[in-house]
């Protein structure tokens, strides 16, 4: 019997574990699918990597080489090449390995499981069926780590920073990326990609616009894109025809929670993860979630600060602690799309919660309010916020005690 | 006076440079954004990175990166260099790859043990 089990051996599930046993927890294994650990990061070979956590600039596969240096010489096991098929309610986890089933039992599990690309099923672009549209995370592993380019001439629908970076390594790969197409009228990734690997490479951006024919028979040909309108459907006049052979979607990401669901724990609709509490515990006892299974991060750094949590509450889990008494609910208010963690323990030990959201709307000058009915808990300033960029606000846990339903919201310049 | 987008970081500053007045720059949250504004106006350079072949590897290429930012214009130059390099494997993370490319002063390193 484990202490702890971990889902999931990219950056969540190593973060988790290492705390777990920095924590005193001796018994860990994480179970990871892939032949390696580090999840995706060892397809992000751009830099950006660790700004936060280690305060150096490293690509991806340098940061998850840090954790994982970090894991060597602990009692931390993992096994690799295992797919995990089915958790029970009880912790008894079930495997695909490659020396067969096996269960695996432990008294707490982090789920770490990440999340996967939206595909062109999810869009229902109408026309041709041919070979050239991948999601940008398939090409980027194809060409990253196989040394395969997707194609010669590329379309990228999609401004999430995958396709971005995408966008860029095409094209210093010698590929002709034509063009950068996205629904909403505001990008969808970090600013500072639009910029590194858009504009200097004289990629254009259409805003507001997106894919309404795709065209080839046995590979892609071309495409047509529209303008759309304020309720996004596509503006008749408006069509721009490209011919490419490769169409890329960076249409965005979906935790990924099947396991999570088969085991019957409370899914929040608006992330598509587990309904979380401060210490990253789910609706289940002794279960907890983080990282982009949870709600999908811009960066990587506070997805191990994240795990480290989860992390270090599973330890103390398996040590006895428990939660009972009060809890506390974190609502959408006004031009907030989600919060994690969605509750809070009465009983929390910790003095600061770490509260993560996204906003619906682009702001300028503008403030994050926390509020319970007419009283007003907490407000931050804020110089910009777009919905592509996480919000992170610390409230002292002190303040918070005796509300029941907690709303986050914002207002100011909307632009 | 021109207005700039910081990409040092994630969080992407605004920053405003003012040409007139020595490149001074406004906006940035940090040092490092003032560097990367007057660098930006005058000479702007990128940190580089890619994959090169690898023999006998876990996968068929490896990741590497130029160890600090080189001219912006070089970047290509500096690609075609890259695609005609092939490694055997074992590397280490942070082994150099090669030497001054392009006479920048600049080695590429491997960004993971393979």
């Amino acid at each position: 019997m484990y202490e702890l089990a971990v889902i999931g051996g990219g950056p969540a599930g190593l973060a988790a574990a290492l705390e777990a046993y920095n924590n005193g927890l001796r018994k860990i294994v994480i179970i990871e699918r892939d032949r390696e650990p580090g999840g995706i990061l060892n397809q992000c070979i751009h830099n950006g990597f660790g700004l936060h956590r280690f305060k150096e600039e490293l690509s991806g596969p340098e940061y998850a080489q840090r954790y994982i240096e970090m894991l060597d010489g602990t009692a931390v096991e993992v096994r690799l090449d295992t797919m995990v098929l089915e958790i029970t309610p009880d912790k008894k986890i079930f495997t695909a390995t490659p020396g067969g089933y096996e269960m695996i039992e432990a008294q707490s599990v982090v789920l770490a499981m990440g999340c996967r690309e939206r595909t062109r099923g999810a869009l229902s672009i109408p026309g041709a069926r041919p070979s050239g549209v991948f999601t940008a995370g398939a090409a980027q592993r194809y060409l990253n780590m196989e040394g395969l380019m997707a194609g010669s001439r590329a379309v990228i629908l999609g401004s999430g920073d995958i396709g971005l970076i995408m966008a860029r390594r095409m094209t210093l790969e010698g590929a002709k990326v034509l063009a950068c197409i996205e629904l909403m009228p505001y990008s969808g990734g970090l600013n500072r990609n639009i910029v590194q690997c858009l504009h200097d490479y004289d990629i254009p951006l259409y805003l507001s616009h997106t894919v309404t024919e795709i065209r080839g028979k046995s590979r892609l040909e071309g495409i047509t894109v529209a303008k759309v309108d304020e309720n996004r459907v596509p503006i008749s006049g408006t069509e721009i025809d490209f011919e490419c052979d490769t169409l890329l979607l960076s249409v965005g990401l979906i935790p990924e929670n099947e396991l999570t669901r088969a085991a019957g724990i409370k899914i929040d609709g608006r992330t598509n993860g587990s309904e979380v509490f401060e210490n990253m515990e789910t609706s289940a006892n002794g279960v907890f979630a983080c990282g982009n299974a949870v709600h999908v991060h811009d960066l990587v750094d506070f997805v191990s600060d994240e795990s480290a949590r989860a992390g270090a509450a599973a330890a103390g889990y398996v040590k006895g602690e428990r939660h009972c008494g009060d809890i506390s609910v974190f609502e959408n208010g006004y031009g907030v799309s989600y919060t994690v963690p969605q509750k809070l323990h009465g009983d929390t030990k910790s003095e600061k919660i770490n509260l993560f959201f996204r906003v619906n709307k682009v702001y300028g000058k503008s403030k994050i309010i926390v509020s319970s009915g007419d009283t007003e808990i907490a407000t931050f300033r804020r110089q910009f916020m777009i919905p592509g960029e996480m919000q992170h606000i610390v409230l002292p846990t002190e303040k918070l005690k005796g509300f029941g339903r907690i709303t986050v919201s914002t207002e100011g310049e909307e632009k | 006076m021109t207005e700039l987008t910081c990409i040092v970081c994630p969080i992407g500053c605004r920053l405003k440079v003012d040409e007139k007045n020595n490149y001074a720059v406004t906006g940035n949250a940090c040092k490092r954004g003032e560097v990367y504004g007057k660098n930006e106006m005058q000479n702007p350079t990128r940190v580089l990175t890619t994959t090169v072949a690898i023999d006998f590897g876990m996968h068929s290429r490896c990741p590497v990166r130029t160890d600090g930012a080189i001219p912006k214009g070089k970047l290509f130059e500096a690609m075609d260099i890259l695609k005609k390099v092939r490694i055997k494997s074992p590397v280490k993370c942070g082994e150099v790859i090669l030497k001054d490319i392009l006479h920048t002063g600049i080695d590429v390193i491997a960004t993971r043990d393979m």
